[in-house]
């Protein structure tokens, strides 16, 4: 049990984040926080790619080991695919709380408050 | 060697005219709205010449760089992402048209990024439904709502607020897909969704694939506002301009729920998708509570955008229910009520701007019987639309219903037919309670009188494109057993 544990103790940590991420987006009242939670879930995603695809010790990825070309024992390369994938996830992340700031100053001018129950309050007027 | 470039061309019609917009509209803004209806235009006509071509010879795989995969990326242009393009892309033709003088009044001087953001959304739109490839499929929709998020913002007051909310959960819906998308790829080792078809049924019951599976729906059910994840849909709808209403309202949906059909029907294949747990099953309950949901709620508004929001939830619930069946007919009858509600949608929130363009609401207690006499023609589209969405024969939603119908009783789903008859009813308490007001309410008195000179239509470029979408209803309603047929030959069963 407790191998199943560590062994995998990076997915843990990535389902941990995962975890506030959602706590945040669902249950924080204040919509920067709710933005913050965003963030942080979308990271989770990224570092369980990352994650998925490291090898600890002396691996390489297999353009950079030309000698050896065609790659014969795929114990000595990590996949550098995930990896390359995240760079994108993370540009469309930022783009995302690009976007997502805009529209909090967009509010903010409009009602002075960031504030979910006060502006749903200002909404009922 | 490829054969036709046919599919990465009309995704690049829509890069090209992303940044001719801007190009041109900092220059004249008045530009933007004739650059948007051409690039629509064309995009649509190639869609339209790809299905044709399809008809005759069969699926296209167009290889990036004449890379093949799994190595290289691809975009697929078979059946159904045909058929999906060619609704988008028309209909989004037809709003970009009509929305030349919503845009001027509903917010003067900022039609030019409303048109590159439009073009954009399509994009990432036509990007969705022509990949091959997973993570591909996040980034388009990541780029289709992004800019989405960016065209709900333009409104009314609470309209950044309700765009907001929209961010938060539909991005989170997103991570949730790509997040299946890497529970797959480890187990399998691809992207492609054509080969990642192939090698998953060698996975039967991994719990990784269940996992990602489940992730997949939940995510995509988001962006589709598949019950109970349709939160974001009623306020965004409701308080954006109507030009954005009537261009996402009617496609946004459904492109999500193209991916629930590749995702379910195509990758996984239905045996695939059972095995663990009934999902189809599963999904077809909440679609069927949806259907119900929407169209109760819709009752209740009073406000014609936000009738027409909730509509869309209840809606949508039939085209993800055909799904859910996986019966030919249920798959028909789902797909042509794709092409349907995307064109009675449209229509619908295209009076909805008409009515704001001319009288400044669109507030369901105060239409009366004077807006028969200024608005003859509007209410006549309105007319067939609205019946059409009750699902009155001829009229093209009429034979959704009865395909949705044929496949829920092959499937002895008793239930979800009766969910299909309550639901019809209920479209009709919402929708006549308009149409009772517009042709039989007497206007309130010490208001003037209105009469038969007094015509006020909407100017002849937006009254064109919702004559012409009525009235293909119409011809739809008509022609269905053409188009059933076709869409029979698309189905994976």
């Amino acid at each position: 049990m407790a191998d199943f544990f560590m062994g995998h103790y990076a997915y843990w940590f990535t389902i941990i984040l995962l975890c506030i991420g959602l706590y945040g987006i669902l249950f924080k009242k204040n919509l920067i926080k709710k933005t913050i939670g965003l963030a942080i879930l979308q990271i989770s995603v990224v570092l369980f790619f990352v994650s998925v695809a490291s090898k600890s010790g002396d691996v390489t990825v297999p353009v950079r080991d030309q000698a050896n070309f065609p790659v014969e024992i795929a114990a000595n390369y990590l996949n550098p695919l995930p990896h390359t994938l995240m760079l994108t996830a993370i540009v469309v992340g930022v783009a995302t709380l690009g976007v997502a700031f805009t529209l909090l100053i967009a509010i903010y001018n409009r009602y002075n408050t960031l504030d979910e129950q006060e502006l749903i309050e200002q909404f009922d007027d | 060697m490829i054969e036709s470039h046919l599919p990465a061309t009309i995704a690049l019609i829509f890069v090209l005219f992303s940044v001719l917009i801007p190009a041109f509209g900092i220059w004249r803004s008045e530009l933007s709205q004739p650059l948007a209806v051409l690039g629509s235009g064309l995009a649509a006509a190639f869609s339209i010449i790809g299905f044709i071509q399809y008809l005759s010879d069969g699926a296209l795989r167009y290889y990036f760089g004449g890379w093949e995969p799994p190595v290289g990326i691809e975009f697929v242009y078979d059946g159904l992402s045909g058929f999906f393009i060619m609704v988008i892309n028309t209909v989004a033709f037809f709003v970009f048209i009509h929305s030349h003088h919503t845009a001027k009044q509903e917010f003067p001087g900022k039609e030019m990024p409303y048109y590159a953001l439009g073009i954009l959304m399509l994009l990432g739109f036509n990007g969705m439904v022509l990949t091959g490839d997973l993570f591909n499929l996040y980034v388009f929709l990541e780029i289709a709502s992004l800019s989405g998020y960016a065209l709900i913002a333009i409104g009314d007051r609470q309209a950044p607020y309700a765009a907001f909310r929209y961010l938060i959960i539909g991005t989170a819906g997103g991570t949730l897909y790509l997040l299946g998308v890497g529970y797959l790829y480890t187990v399998t080792g691809t992207l492609n969704i054509i080969d990642m078809s192939a090698m998953l049924p060698m996975l039967y019951e991994s719990n990784a694939v269940f996992a990602a599976l489940i992730l997949m729906i939940v995510g995509i059910g988001v962006k589709a506002a598949l019950f109970p994840m349709h939160g974001w849909l009623p306020d965004s709808y409701t308080y954006t301009s109507s030009s954005s209403a009537a261009l996402i309202a009617p496609i946004g949906t459904k492109v999500a729920a193209y991916i629930l059909f590749r995702i379910m029907l195509w990758l996984f294949g239905i045996e695939l998708t059972d095995a663990m747990a009934p999902v189809t099953l599963f999904v077809g309950i909440l679609a069927a509570i949806g259907i119900l949901y929407g169209s109760v709620m819709a009752i209740a508004q009073n406000e014609l955008k936000r009738m027409l929001a909730y509509s869309s939830v209840s809606q949508i619930g039939y085209i993800i229910m055909g799904l859910s069946l996986a019966n030919p007919w249920g798959f028909a009858g789902a797909l042509l009520h794709v092409l349907n509600h995307a064109v009675m949608k449209a229509a619908l929130f295209m009076i909805s701007g008409q009515l704001r363009l001319r009288e400044g609401h669109s507030d369901i207690s105060r239409f009366d019987d004077s807006y028969r006499k200024k608005y003859p023609w509007t209410m006549a589209a309105f007319t067939v639309a609205a019946i059409s969405m009750i699902g009155l024969p001829p009229l093209a939603g009429f034979f959704s219903k009865w395909y949705l119908v044929l496949g829920t009783i092959d499937n002895s789903n008793w239930i979800f037919l009766a969910v299909i008859l309550i639901s019809s009813l209920l479209n009709a308490v919402y929708f006549f309670r308009i149409l009772e007001k517009v042709y039989m309410m007497n206007p309130a008195k010490g208001q003037k009188s209105v009469s038969d000179g007094d015509r006020n239509e909407a100017p002849a470029s937006m009254m064109i494109p919702t004559l012409i979408l009525s009235g293909s209803l119409i011809v739809i309603g008509f022609a269905n057993a053409v188009i059933v047929g076709i869409l029979l030959g698309i189905a994976p069963f």
